[in-house]
């Protein structure tokens, strides 16, 4: 093999944190600096899983945990020895203008607010709420217009799964749907309204945050790191009681947050140079620790305990187990 | 208007009905006109909102703000073993000079958290910053000398105003802390505003104050290398093959008429086609200007190939028929004559092609070079990123810096788009010929 430099792909959310590693540890040692593709989880697992050897990546990053079918896709390629690694918590946050009242809702307010399908006596009827109380009367008299991301973003993905199908479960109808037939229950729990209310903003949090400053009756979708970088401007909102604060995310609180992940080729290990190097600084507590660098760029990170098991799982390039 | 050739019947030009014929007829004209300049003053005017709004937010990332601290050069930390070895003073411990500098520079702060926050005034790469000096200069070991630290990308924003002063503390990203010690440096005259060269001269960062476009202007400059030497010949073979030699038939019109077409695909189906042909079936390496280069000279092919045509059907037939009258067989006449002639029409086609290459990201995206690329590439097959993309890349960064930082790219592509054009028009202008 006669690559010299680590290459990366994978999800756009855990991006920023790669390559912030990627940078101090070019930095820190004699190393090339690694390049950093964004391709979203599922592109770069699909990448990842292409085969072993110099044109295809080392590590991939993801916002989710890797799937039975793709660990199954790389065994095909001959990529049998995995090692994942658990880097910290993503927050997902729904935030409107600091000029408007902070949003207080429950999961189930969220599903009503954006399902395409909601139960009403009984029966799935096309969403017909248009404002905020009509849903609640406790709600504001305010039009329901809600920015976030398109279905290609993982950010999505996880909405969909952590808000919505907790809302979806809320209701006794779909529970018991859920048990004589999941497939149909995630239809309607993950189907998001097209009728106006929920605006497709593109994978520019950037973008929603200007939208959102413009219209204080608005509210928006993205990562806790664009709310952290913004706080004068958008207030996060409260979802089941409780807000979206590093502490609330971290400890576990917050409902809508995710793990995030890397996945790292151990056939790879022992070819490219500074593979190992590279975890170790990513796993390093100056990194993912608790005051570590990449706090500062918004993650989340994991509890004492679990970092130091995951340092040890990593830098012995211990194998994937799939529960 | 008959009358006016039938003698003997002469037509009264003042009676009142022509004349109402004639102020209508200036009538339509003078709306016309209003309407004409009307479309042009609106376009203009959108393209100064765009231009004054990126000018706005981006000029703020061509300055940077800089502290001004004494630190002292201690030999103790750089060099204990005095053997001034350029391999130890790349490897000593500078991060504990810059904190120790902030320490001694504000005595009272005491706690470890405050601390955090005292050193992250100073940018992330204020250690590398001396570094750089000692390196540049080891007779600076032993001294104490005042150095202009770039800051952190926080204090930057505060200091350029766009974090403000007067809301709440807890929604503020700079604390009350840290303005009370900018306000402590300022006072004594220690806060700067310069030029900010490292814009222009490193690659990318996920530090704002540290990130600069060199990486992917040279990006760029290789990418476009590539597409230029692949399409320019291939294009102006093409178009003078086509245009001189080719026999008219349906064939011929077939070609004609896919590459007209081709010219309207959209370029992420350039990027498929670079992906599959370059990266899966050559093996090329991926994120290489050599691919990106290949794959926009896929895209720019098209438009070289009708505008070179289009310069050569200019040429006017005498020419050919004057160099065959004298024995010139019909490849001299294509060489020699024709060619030539059409040079700057071909050139100006070329240059508008390339400036559509430069500002492609679609394309890119199939063959991995929308990525965060730190070390400059310094060849054809260097991981290598390109203007565009950077900006999309920086416009996606959640730090409030890269606004500014974004804009400021943004300006730097106008320019080179701009001088490119104006390159195109120059060429046009001085040597083209009218027949």
């Amino acid at each position: 093999m006669a690559r010299d430099q680590i290459r990366i792909v994978g999800s756009s959310t855990v991006f920023p944190f790669a390559t912030t590693v990627a940078e101090t540890f070019g930095n820190k040692t004699g190393f090339k600096t690694p390049v950093v593709e964004s391709t979203g989880s599922g592109g770069g697992l699909k990448l990842f899983c292409a085969g072993i050897g110099d044109e295809h990546p080392d590590i991939t990053n993801a916002s989710r945990r890797i799937k039975k079918s793709e660990v199954e896709k790389c065994a095909a390629a001959g990529i049998t020895d995995i090692t994942e690694v658990k880097v910290g918590f993503d927050g997902i946050v729904l935030a409107n203008s600091k000029s408007a009242k902070p949003v207080e809702l429950t999961k189930q307010q969220v599903f009503m607010a954006l399902a395409k399908q909601v139960p009403i006596d009984g029966k799935l009827v096309d969403n017909p709420y248009k404002t905020w109380n009509d849903i609640d009367p406790s709600l504001p008299k305010t039009k329901i217009e809600v920015l976030g991301p398109p279905p290609t973003s993982g950010t999505r993905d996880a909405f969909v799964e952590l808000a919505m199908e907790g809302g979806a479960k809320a209701f006794d109808m779909l529970k018991d749907l859920r048990k004589s037939d999941k497939k149909a229950f995630k239809a309607v729990a993950h189907s998001v309204r097209e009728d106006g209310a929920y605006i497709e903003a593109g994978e520019n949090d950037n973008l929603i945050v200007q939208k959102l400053v413009a219209n204080p009756d608005a509210i928006g979708i993205f990562g806790f790191s664009f709310l952290d970088q913004n706080a004068d401007r958008i207030q996060g909102g409260i979802i089941g009681g409780v807000e979206p604060t590093f502490e609330n995310i971290s400890a576990g609180d917050y409902g809508i947050s995710r793990s995030l992940y890397f996945y790292v080729k151990a056939a790879h290990a022992d070819k490219v140079p500074g593979i190992k190097e590279f975890i170790a600084e990513f796993t390093s507590e100056d990194a993912f620790g608790e005051f570590g660098y990449l706090t500062e760029k918004g993650l989340i990170p994991l509890s004492e305990e679990e970092r130091t098991k995951v340092r040890n799982d990593a830098t012995s390039l211990t194998n994937l187990k799939l529960m | 208007m008959t009358d006016t050739s039938t003698p003997g019947k002469k037509t009264d030009w003042a009676s009142p009905q022509l004349l109402a014929k004639v102020a209508q007829r200036q009538r339509a004209e003078k709306r016309f006109r209003r309407l004409g300049l009307s479309a042009i003053v609106i376009a203009l005017a959108m393209l100064a909102t765009l231009l004054f709004s990126i000018a706005g937010k981006g000029y703020s990332a061509f300055y940077q703000t800089r502290l001004v601290m004494d630190v002292t050069f201690s030999e103790a930390v750089i060099d204990p073993k005095g053997t001034r070895n350029e391999d130890d003073l790349r490897a000593a411990g500078y991060g504990g000079i810059v904190r120790d500098t902030l320490r001694e520079t504000f005595p009272d702060v005491k706690s470890r958290k405050d601390l955090r926050e005292l050193f992250a005034l100073v940018s992330k790469g204020a250690p590398m910053q001396l570094r750089d000096m000692v390196l540049d200069n080891p007779d600076l070991i032993g001294q104490t000398v005042p150095v202009d630290f770039i800051a952190g990308d926080d204090i930057d924003m505060f200091n350029k105003g766009f974090i403000p002063r007067d809301v709440p503390e807890g929604d503020r990203r700079v604390k009350d802390m840290e303005i009370a010690w900018f306000d402590q440096l300022d006072a004594v005259g220690a806060v700067k505003m310069v030029f900010n060269s490292t814009f222009f001269t490193s690659g990318d960062s996920r530090e704002p104050e540290l990130a600069g476009i060199w990486g992917a202007i040279s990006g760029s400059f290789y990418t476009l290398i590539v597409t230029f030497l692949i399409s320019f010949p291939i294009g102006v073979m093409s178009a003078i093959y086509l245009e001189e030699f080719a026999p008219q038939n349906k064939f011929t019109d077939l070609i004609e008429v896919n590459i007209n077409n081709l010219a309207a695909v959209p370029s992420i189906v350039f990027g498929l086609l670079g992906l599959a042909l370059f990266l899966n079936v050559a093996h090329l390496p991926r994120s290489a200007p050599l691919v990106g280069g290949l794959t926009l000279a896929l895209m720019t092919l098209p438009t070289i190939i009708i505008a070179s045509r289009a310069a050569i059907r200019a040429v006017p037939d005498s020419i050919r028929e004057a160099a065959l009258g004298l024995g010139a067989s019909k490849q001299q006449t294509a060489f020699h004559h024709v060619l030539p002639l059409s040079m700057p029409g071909i050139l100006t086609g070329t240059i508008i092609g390339l400036s559509q290459a430069l500002g492609e990201t679609a394309p890119l995206l199939m063959i991995g070079m929308v990525a965060f690329i730190v070390d400059i590439p310094g060849g054809f097959t260097d991981a290598a990123t390109v203007l565009p993309v950077q900006i999309f890349l920086w416009a996606d960064s959640p730090e409030r810096a890269f606004v500014e930082k974004t804009s400021g790219a943004i300006l730097v592509l106008l320019g080179f788009l701009i001088f490119m054009n104006a390159l195109a028009v120059l060429l046009r202008k001085k040597f083209e010929r009218r027949w």
